[in-house]
């Protein structure tokens, strides 16, 4: 008989593990995925796929050749940055400079720090954001839907938040009057010559669908994305009812980013909070921050920014948002 | 014109300020230290090893200073730094050095793969500490090394190594400092620190087992069954035994090796001795059957 | 119907309850039984045996060692071999009688018969009365952790018991030791339970079941239906509702002070329904403590069952009994996976808190491979007592103790929740226990200052 194994207990263990978290966020992107190739066309296959290939490779070579340890690419983490880079881009973005994101991407918001687990910012956010500050003009050329065969030519135009933003700018409600209804852009039906916005960003209905997935496979649970749409919902109606140049609230939850980085981006488990109280929070302060990018800030879309300072106060919220111990009840009388 | 040197005004007006605030405040709150704690501090080896029983080496200059203050600077060692370290210290605080034994750290435990089966297998977190309190290891003997190298880990001159053919640690005579870290770091005490010896030589019973012998033998070929053979024979008063378990005192012990020959488990070891006559002329005998 | 539970954390393991519906046999008698001295919490018992004395079953064979202690009986009739040591769960060797078992004999004062026997035809039994009885039985909690029961009978002064739990809860997977014992022998654990209410004087008892167990729930209640103080507690599955403050916030709703409060400063005394069962048998039928009901199981077992075994029987004589080891790797537990003991050899013999035995074989006896942690918070969001796993698991790595106390280490149940859910498999339990032991002792020489 062979010998016995021990160890301390537990003996057992659950069906959970990385991979099946990371793929459970691939499959719930797959609906925006599917849509975006269905609005965009060849664009957004090239951008996705570049850049879900490029992060593999750097993630790859990082690993094996400047940190010298084995790659773990089979956990699925380098492509889901991959696929989320990708998703934040315009589908026109030229493949080098999608090679440049990527690289800072894996090689400086995830690797410098020490890898999965190790990052303090949400990588692929790292990347878009990189890209937006230093290649400003292209990352905000938007292409309008339809165009399924053109890639870096395709035609661009303004993005609802665009109009958002000047509206705001101008003080000029009339010009919300040009944004699409809200079924259409629950759908990511963008058209009149409007550009679209990112790759993943178009139809908050598929990004949705993402969500109900997620929840039901409990790869995350309702706090962080629940916590930022409301609270944009929330602050975005009363700047509304404020003043009407500002979009009205359900408006603005379908616009831009912001489905894709509640659902998606800022509820990257290594870049939030550990408690589903400081989740919360965390959710509290993206939304204010968004508005407050959004409404005041000269970028019309908040969302990447608000998520990756937050992040920088994930270890913060972590440090003092603890979970109520069992039993610390202040004042019961011992015995009754 | 006007905008830079408003510009440039203001900033040295600033930087100005900075430096008187930064210059009035390390002279307000400038800390009074005996000046000799940093000249002592400098000659001491600044490894911060705990050795001395003080948490770094500033800790042990206070002391020392303090010591020669009351008069007296016995009873503090660096074992790292040795009688060398302590000779300039002694020199620099005009005191003399007490001469101290060195010691060296050794290992109470032959329970090699070979001596000691293993009968089970463990698959936790590899730390002698998690191994240990996973209870009594992989073998029969729940006193001997479990070989994860806490002990390994825990010394910071690279003085101990585990032997993979073994799986017991070894320890480098010429680099260990006896601090005393790999003892503390053994979650079952095997590591004890005693006297180098003259001309390095040492005797010591190799096991901690506190089982009762046929118990202690059936887990391990080597181990002490406290036959009480080895305490008949000193003539030194230098062995005790308690639980089961033999032990021979470094500072009693002549090393005059009775015990060893006597021991019939072969548990009590003698370290650097030279090859006797007997046991080489056994060593020709096999080599000529061969 | 509203189920009760506890309100934080727990996880869902699965069940394996597969020796469920296999009624009891009785273990056959093993050739040599060997008794630890320490089947207990609390100072080990002093034999009072010696080689070459006979003995029958239901002798004493070893004095409790202290107030808190409980003494030893002998399981089997026969001849003492000797007072030596023995292996025992932890695979260190401890003290241990050895007897050569010869025949069945038992002490005559042991009522044998079948006749259920209630409060009500023994008005002479007293609060006092009972607890010496149950003392001088040797019953010690049956649940696993052994508490000696009498002590637990007479709380601290400053506390006031409101009610009695009986944890009938057994929500750790393949146990069916509880379960079993419950369809068998409900009558005579009803009568145990109001021996228990009368010792603590209290006039009001809880039984939690899980929900897994509907026939359990639904014989109890009928034989508790009568009698208006006792109470059957359905309860939802999840693990640990089994632990004794999660039972008693799923009951009474009210959640037990962090270390050292007990659960009697919430006015509750928690025992296990087998040591409800114990203290009838050692109360009215003068039977000490020496035989129990021990499931085992495990998924490559040809044929799982539930025993009534002897203390004293080794572990491989009941696995043979159930046909003997499964081929390749297997790990052998006393108790559950979740928070069982592996054992090093199978010499180790059944002891008052062994409530199983699991094996598990092939796949399931090893550990996956530990990755960095991904900081999903998913052992936060299972820890029953609301700690951060993650944190306390790195700091004890780190040795950082006075940073563990602050993070209420002390509080941790070991109830391995936060491991069993951790998906990068980190082996957070075994850094727990590591720094709560430290941080316990650390508090024990401060306080003994």
């Amino acid at each position: 008989m062979n010998k016995l194994v021990v160890s301390l207990s537990p003996h057992a263990h659950g069906s959970d593990s990385v991979e099946r978290n990371m793929r459970g966020v691939i499959i719930a992107l797959m609906p925006a995925l599917l849509i975006s190739f269905y609005y965009f066309g060849l664009g957004s296959v090239v951008v996705c796929l570049t850049s879900v290939a490029a992060c593999l490779f750097f993630e790859w070579a990082i690993s094996k050749y400047v940190l010298k340890r084995q790659p773990s690419l089979t956990d699925g983490s380098a492509m889901l940055t991959g696929l989320l880079l990708g998703m934040n881009l315009p589908s026109n973005l030229p493949v080098w400079i999608i090679l440049v994101g990527a690289l800072i991407a894996i090689g400086v918001g995830k690797m410098s720090f020490g890898g999965l687990g190790a990052n303090i910012f949400n990588p692929a956010l790292v990347g878009r954001c990189f890209l937006l500050v230093s290649f400003p003009a292209p990352m905000t050329l938007w292409p309008v839907q339809g165009q399924l065969t053109t890639y870096t030519d395709a035609v661009t135009g303004a993005t609802p938040l665009g109009l958002m933003k000047w509206a705001i700018k101008s003080g000029n409600s009339d010009v919300l009057n040009g944004l699409p209804s809200s079924i259409d852009m629950l759908l990511g039906n963008i058209s009149n010559g409007m550009g679209a916005g990112t790759i993943g960003e178009v139809s908050a209905l598929a990004l949705l669908l993402g969500l109900i997935y997620l929840l039901w496979k409990k790869v995350i649970t309702w706090h962080i994305p629940i916590s930022i749409i409301l609270t944009v919902f929330v602050l975005s109606g009363l700047m509304h009812l404020y003043k009407p140049y500002y979009a009205n609230p359900v408006q603005v939850i379908l616009s831009g980013g912001l489905m894709l980085g509640a659902i998606f981006m800022a509820t990257d488990y290594v870049t939030s909070p550990m408690t589903y109280k400081g989740q919360l929070i965390y959710g509290v302060c993206i939304g204010l921050l968004t508005i407050v990018i959004r409404n005041f800030g000269s970028y019309p879309e908040g969302m990447s920014f608000a998520i990756l300072i937050m992040n920088a106060f994930t270890p913060l919220i972590n440090h003092y948002v603890k979970p109520k111990r069992f039993g610390e009840v202040p004042a019961k009388k011992k015995g009754e | 014109m006007n905008f830079i040197l408003i510009a440039v005004i203001t900033l040295g007006a600033i930087a100005l300020a900075s430096a008187i605030v930064l210059y009035v405040v390390s002279k307000r709150f400038a800390v009074e230290e005996d000046p000799r704690i940093g000249e002592v501090l400098e000659v001491l080896p600044g490894a911060n090893c705990g050795g001395c029983g003080f948490a770094g080496c500033s800790g042990m200059a206070g002391a020392l200073v303090k010591g020669a203050d009351n008069g007296s600077i016995d009873g503090l060692n660096c074992p790292v730094g040795g009688p060398e370290v302590m000779g300039h210290v002694a020199d620099l605080l005009e005191m003399t050095a007490a001469s101290v034994d060195p010691m060296v750290a050794v290992v109470r435990c032959n329970g090699t793969c070979e001596n000691r089966s293993r009968v089970a297998e463990y698959d936790g977190v590899r730390t002698c500490k998690a191994m240990h309190m996973s209870g009594a290891g992989e073998t029969g003997c729940g006193f001997g090394c479990l070989g994860c190298g806490d002990c390994v880990e825990a010394c910071q001159f690279d003085a101990i190594h585990i032997n993979p053919d073994t799986m017991l640690p070894e320890v480098d005579e010429e680099k260990c400092t006896s601090c005393g870290a790999c003892v503390k770091a053994c979650p079952r005490t095997i590591i004890e620190l005693r006297q180098k010896g003259d001309n390095n030589r040492r005797i010591y019973v190799q096991c901690v087992n506190k089982d009762k012998g046929p118990v202690a033998r059936k887990a391990c070929s080597v181990a002490c069954i406290a036959c009480s053979k080895c305490l008949k024979v000193c003539e030194f008063d230098a062995i005790t035994i308690e639980n089961n378990l033999s032990y021979i005192d470094f500072e009693k012990c002549t090393l005059c090796s009775k015990c060893v020959d006597l021991c019939p488990t072969g548990s009590i070891v003698k370290v650097n001795f030279p090859v006797t006559e007997s046991i080489s002329s056994v060593k020709e005998i096999k080599e000529a059957i061969q | 119907m509203k189920l009760h539970t506890f309100s934080k954390g727990g996880v869902h393991p699965k069940e394996y309850k597969l020796s469920h519906d296999i009624a009891t046999i009785k273990a056959e008698l093993p050739k040599v039984a060997i008794f630890p001295l320490s089947q207990h919490i609390g100072a080990p018992a002093k034999a009072v045996v010696k080689r070459g004395d006979k003995v029958k079953v239901g002798t004493l064979i070893a004095d409790a060692g202290g107030f808190v202690s409980a003494p030893l009986y002998s399981s089997v009739s026969g001849t003492i071999a000797k007072v030596d040591t023995a292996i025992d769960a932890t695979g260190y060797q401890v003290p241990a009688i050895y007897i050569n078992v010869e025949g069945d004999d038992w002490e005559d004062a042991i009522d044998r018969s079948a006749t259920l026997e209630t409060l009500a035809n023994h008005p002479e039994l007293d609060a006092e009365e009972i607890i010496k009885r149950v003392k001088n039985a040797g019953v010690t909690g049956m649940g696993g952790a052994g508490f000696p029961t009498h002590v637990k009978l007479m709380p601290p002064k400053d506390t006031s018991a409101e009610c009695v739990i009986i944890n009938a809860v057994e929500c750790e997977p393949y146990i069916t030791s509880d379960y079993r014992l419950m369809m068998e022998h409900a009558d005579e654990i009803v009568v145990g339970v109001e021996l228990l209410m009368k010792a603590v004087s209290v006039d009001k008892a809880y039984i939690g079941i899980e929900e897994n167990k509907p026939e359990a729930i639904t014989l109890m209640s009928e034989k508790t239906a009568a009698n208006g103080r006792i109470k059957v507690v359905p309860l939802k599955q999840k693990y640990p509702q089994g632990g004794e403050k999660q039972l008693v916030e799923a009951v009474t709703g009210r959640q037990v002070p962090a270390p050292p409060a007990l659960p009697v400063h919430v006015g509750a005394i928690v025992q296990n329904v087998g040591t409800a069962f114990a203290v009838y048998q050692a109360v009215m039928k003068k039977k000490p403590l020496f035989e129990r009901y021990t499931t085992v199981t495990g998924r490559q077992i040809d044929h799982p069952c539930n025993f009534l075994a002897r203390m004293g029987t080794p572990f491989s004589q009941l696995i043979e009994a159930c046909g003997g080891m499964p081929e390749g790797d297997n790990k052998v537990l006393a108790g559950g996976p979740m928070m069982g003991k592996a054992v090093i050899s199978l010499d180790v013999p059944v002891c008052k808190g062994t409530n199983s035995i699991t094996v598990l074989s092939g796949a399931d006896a090893r550990r996956k491979q530990s990755e960095p942690c991904i900081r999903c918070g998913k052992c936060v969001s299972v820890c029953p007592m609301g700690l951060e796993p993650y944190l306390i698991a790195t700091f004890s790595s780190l040795q950082r103790f006075d940073e563990l106390e602050k993070e209420s280490i002390t509080n941790c149940i070991s109830c391995g929740s936060c491991q069993y859910t951790c998906p990068a498999h980190r082996p957070l339990l075994d850094n727990i226990v590591q720094g709560k032991a430290v941080v316990m002792e650390m508090i024990k020489s401060r306080n003994k200052k």
